[in-house]
């Protein structure tokens, strides 16, 4: 994790953005002029403190989520183009598997789908992460306990075929969700180190093996 | 806490439904169970309790100085308690701030009865010290039931906290990339079962800001809305929100200014 996270701008380079590029970015920006770059900053700075294992060096935003941060410029027309670029970005970052191999187990697959722990202030720095599915997806029709801010994934490799793009594609989407989204709700599970290689091939597996019960 | 509900009632509850065949229906009927669970509880909301102890905690004299907090001013003038929620936060001259009724609480703690209240942000939740502001909480939102959603953004400082509230609502950060707004920015979503609200529209911030603070079924605690905040920030894997700080209150003058004119419905009772 520690090895992506890095990648994210360090605290200095937003500090002098914010402020030097204050005039111009409230020039374009939808926030009231009372919620400028430095009051913000300010306000940030003054209401988060380290708690368990989170320090406040979550804060700082990688260029994805500041841009996400900002819907209405996000979905205006400059935003449309920017968002091309994240895209293109974002796919540059994914790591398809060293063996070549997109499939584990998709029992293990379903575990790691119904956990929501890990990286909150009250857990352990030895707790696995899981990959909070269910929280938004519909995935095994079995779990009637499922959220909906992320579409049904039942029957996920019935209807794509699971063939090697389908999984290419697939893995992208886990690993880097923002590759074919810029502003998509779901977390980079590779990208951000969420989840372990072998994690998001069980899940793949749970979205896409024939003997998983997604597509029973 | 002799009003703690008695496990067998959940566990009937959620076991009525989960005997259906088709997956649709079973769904349907979780939810129903809930709600109908729900609705059975609000015939004796165990807050009620909670209102008591802090009406209790408003009136006794405490703090090195010996005095109660009846002469507080939560905005309609030095010990005026009814409604006084309704119309919260909002900016008072004496401290120049905009607050909301727990950071005010620890104004008054400070002010009135020289309380060190320091110890009150840092205690965790669930202890003593911020099991006593919830309780208040509890009895001055109670005083406010009924009453419309009446929250100014005219001074310069209230119109700042609301901007600065809704940049803060879709600010996305940590390994999750999470907002406010990835759940409650849209209609009709879920987490699991839990409905949750879109507080960037009115319907749904009144759904959440007239409804806390509020008793909850499952953990058998009274939660204050910077209690909520802060487990929600614990949730998006962010680091933790100060109590009361600035940053709490914006977000809550967001809220709560996109909830004007709704019902209060305080304190509420949920799963």
């Amino acid at each position: 994790m520690t090895q992506t996270i890095r990648k994210i701008v360090p605290a200095a380079a937003i500090a002098a953005a914010l402020l030097s590029a204050a005039p111009a970015a409230n020039a374009q920006s939808s926030w009231g002029k009372q919620a400028d770059d430095k009051s913000f900053a300010a306000m940030l700075q003054s209401g988060f403190q380290n708690a368990g294992t989170v320090t406040t060096d979550r804060l700082k935003q990688d260029e994805t989520q500041a841009f996400c941060s900002n819907p209405a410029k996000a979905n205006s027309k400059a935003g449309a183009k920017k968002a091309a670029e994240v895209e293109k970005a974002s796919l540059a970052t994914v790591k398809y598997p060293a063996d070549g191999k997109f499939l584990g187990d998709w029992k293990n697959g379903e575990k790691v789908a119904q956990s929501g722990r890990g990286l909150t202030w009250t857990d352990s720095a030895t707790q696995a992460n899981g990959g909070n599915c269910y929280n938004c997806h519909q995935i095994d029709t079995k779990e009637i306990s499922y959220g909906t801010i992320g579409p049904s994934l039942h029957n996920y490799g019935k209807l794509k075929g699971n063939t090697e793009q389908t999984q290419r594609e697939t893995w992208a989407k886990i690993f880097n969700s923002k590759s074919n989204n810029a502003c998509s709700n779901m977390p980079r599970f590779g990208h951000m180190g969420i989840l372990k290689e072998q994690d998001m091939k069980d899940i793949m597996a749970l979205l896409l093996d024939p003997n998983s019960p997604v597509n029973k | 806490m002799g009003a703690r509900i008695p496990s067998a009632l959940v566990v009937a509850a959620l076991c009525s439904v989960a005997s259906f065949g088709v997956v649709a229906q079973e769904k349907d009927d979780a939810a129903k169970g809930i709600e109908a669970y729900r609705e059975a509880l609000k015939d004796g909301n165990p807050a009620e309790l909670f209102e008591m102890s802090g009406e209790e905690l408003w009136r006794k004299p405490a703090g090195p100085k010996n005095v109660s907090l009846e002469k507080c001013d939560l905005g309609l003038g030095a010990g005026k308690v009814e409604g006084a929620y309704a119309q919260l936060p909002r900016y008072f001259k004496d401290t120049n701030k905009v607050q909301d009724l727990e950071s005010r609480l620890l104004t008054c703690m400070s002010t009135l009865q020289g309380v060190d209240t320091a110890e009150y942000v840092k205690a965790r939740f669930n202890t003593a010290k911020k099991n006593d502001l919830v309780a208040l909480t509890a009895y001055i939102s109670g005083a406010s039931n009924g009453k419309k959603v009446k929250v100014s953004t005219k001074h310069p400082m209230e119109k700042q906290a609301f901007e600065l509230g809704k940049r803060m609502f879709f600010y996305q950060a940590g390994p999750h990339d999470f907002s406010c707004a990835t759940c409650h920015g849209e209609d009709g979503r879920r987490i699991r079962l839990q409905d949750l609200p879109n507080i960037t529209k009115h319907e749904g911030a009144l759904a959440g800001w007239t409804t806390w603070p509020a008793y909850r079924v499952s953990s058998g605690q009274m939660w204050s809305m910077q209690w909520r905040i802060n487990d929600c920030f614990r949730q998006q894997r962010f680091p933790e929100p100060v109590y009361a700080s600035d940053l709490t209150v914006a977000l809550s003058m967001f809220m709560a200014a996109n909830a004007n004119g709704a019902t209060i419905q305080t304190p509420g009772i949920k799963r």
